[in-house]
């Protein structure tokens, strides 16, 4: 349990760096191409078979399936914004589905790159249990569907860096302190001779706004699935966090009145903005977040700032707000609704 | 610059202070992980691209003219977008995709996980079996040891290794 100098206790789970972690499980039913050189009527019958394949015990209301052909673009880039689609999966036009799970804890993406993409994303540092939620519906299916095996080189998948046991281990650390000591290009190079990947926000190509960066194991074969979970889990993760703790405690000593700057300014402007962009409202949120850990901020949780990160995102704040749809309306409604719930909201008059 | 025990080039370049003299040491990539030094990931991409630059030699077009009969996928094809076709190409395209995989999955030879209660394709276990004896037997030529070790433990995990004749007591 941390404790800030106030002694209010932060959750659990390392959340002042760990946001969430996610482990992904690439699978292929034996038998057909994999996705990209299936025809649309193979692509179907993939659709048919996961679908409609019972799942036993393990999830005995099954998954609730999403038909991403039919699903609006607001609804698709929800999805994204929650992490439980590939921005790839999202704009594709094949026959594709995405099952839903253990209030949303579960995710499995039907006709991507693979046949299946197994997720299962959890707030905190709680790899064992994202772990094993992958797994049991990985097993599940196993039970009734034959996946692509090879005897040399394991489960197979569409693309050779996926091969083997086909698990992503992934976490979004909250590393601002790297950041603005400017030592985060080390650590990302200590991470690549780790084998690990280091992406952004919303994955593969995209910026580690507000500072959330997303680490994953690279190597998928050659070592058993314990393997990798526990090097991930003890050894990668637990040194990154480390490192971010220690930047933080240095900054604090060394620069505290920058630090308590940025921050302060940050929930000033949260508070008394008129218009806010998502980019701009991300970042100050992430500082909210960061102020929150380092014990300068009180009065606000983890929780709420991570909820206000994601309502912020254009198509939750359109579903919040229809007119938010358009950009301008959305700055205003943004705004609104960030005011409203760091509780200085009061309609019309300016309170500083 | 070739590497200090075999003929590929090195990509591992130290200088070494020992016992108050400079030494230089150059590796290739087998020797260089040999010795325990850990090499950067190579994006799938990249090494795909080392491909195409090899593609001048006769030996190199035959293989990207090689076809996936399963699946009709060339391997030109795979080179371009670094992604098979269907379960078929992994060993249509042997022995490149050996090559393409180890590098991918920084020099790891394989699957050593769980393996599915049912599985399909009993039949070639023979065949598996053989290419595993084959390479572990170059990898020891070539005192890729690590390597041939790996191999082994998979011959191991797979049951595929013949238990000696129990040799009577003396
Ligand atoms: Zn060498
Ligand atoms: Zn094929």
């Amino acid at each position: 349990m941390n404790m800030n100098p106030q002694g209010e206790t932060l959750p659990n789970n390392d959340s002042d760096v760990v946001v969430s972690v996610r482990i992904r499980v690439a699978r292929n039913l034996a038998g057909f191409p994999f996705t990209g050189r299936a025809s649309d009527t193979q692509r179907q019958e993939v659709l048919q078979m996961v679908t409609r394949a019972p799942l036993g015990g393990a999830f005995p209301d099954g998954l609730a399936w999403v038909n991403m052909n039919q699903a609006s673009l607001q609804e698709r880039q929800l999805l994204v914004e929650r992490h439980l689609v590939s921005k790839h999966f999202a704009e594709s036009a094949l026959p594709r589905a995405l099952g839903l799970g253990h209030n949303e804890e579960l995710g499995v993406m039907v006709n991507e790159e693979d046949h299946l993409r197994i997720q299962s994303i959890l707030p905190g540092f709680r790899l064992n249990e994202a772990f094993a939620l992958a797994r049991s519906f990985d097993q599940a299916l196993e039970e009734t569907v034959d996946f692509a095996f090879h005897q040399r080189w394991g489960y197979l998948t569409a693309c050779p860096t996926n091969v083997g046991s086909g698990i992503r281990l992934g976490a979004m650390l909250h590393l601002p302190a790297l950041r603005y000591s400017g030592e985060i290009e080390r650590v990302k190079r200590a991470a690549k001779d780790l084998h690990l990947a280091v992406r952004g926000y919303y994955g593969e190509g995209t910026d580690a706004i507000g500072n959330f960066y997303q680490v994953s194991n690279q190597v998928t074969l050659g070592a058993s699935e314990e393997e990798l979970l526990q090097h991930f889990r003890d050894e990668v993760i637990p040194k990154l966090v480390d490192y971010e703790r220690t930047a933080r405690q240095m900054l604090l000593e060394k620069n505290r009145p920058l630090i308590e700057d940025k921050v302060y300014r940050a929930r000033a402007t949260l508070k008394v903005a008129r218009l806010l962009g998502a980019e701009e409202a991300t970042k100050l949120l992430s500082t909210l977040r960061f102020g929150i850990a380092t014990g300068l901020l009180h009065n606000l949780s983890v929780e709420r700032v991570e909820q206000l990160l994601l309502q912020v995102q254009p198509a939750h704040l359109a579903q919040l707000d229809p007119f938010a749809a358009e950009e301008e309306m959305g700055r205003l409604s943004r705004a609104n609704l960030v005011r409203r719930s760091l509780g200085d909201y009061t309609e019309g008059s300016p309170e500083i | 610059m070739k590497c200090d025990h075999c003929d590929k080039p090195a990509v591992v370049h130290e200088v070494l202070i020992q016992n108050g003299k400079k030494i230089e040491m150059h590796l290739c990539a087998e020797h260089a992980t040999a010795k325990g030094y850990i090499l950067p990931t190579v994006p799938v991409t990249q090494i795909l691209q080392q491909f195409a630059a090899a593609g001048k030699s006769i030996k190199a077009q035959k293989a990207s003219a090689k076809r996936c009969e399963a699946c009709g996928l060339t391997f030109a094809e795979f080179r371009q977008t670094g992604r098979f076709g269907c379960a078929g190409c992994y060993d249509s395209f042997m022995p490149s995709v050996a090559a393409i995989i180890e590098r991918a999955q920084s020099g790891a030879v394989s699957h050593r996980g769980r393996t599915p209660k049912r599985i399909e394709g009993q039949a070639d276990r023979a065949a598996i079996r053989r290419q595993l004896i084959k390479e572990i037997e170059a990898a020891v030529a070539a005192e890729q040891y690590e390597r041939a070790a790996s191999l082994q433990g998979r011959l191991h995990q797979l049951g595929l290794v013949q238990k000696p004749p129990t040799e009577p007591l003396p």
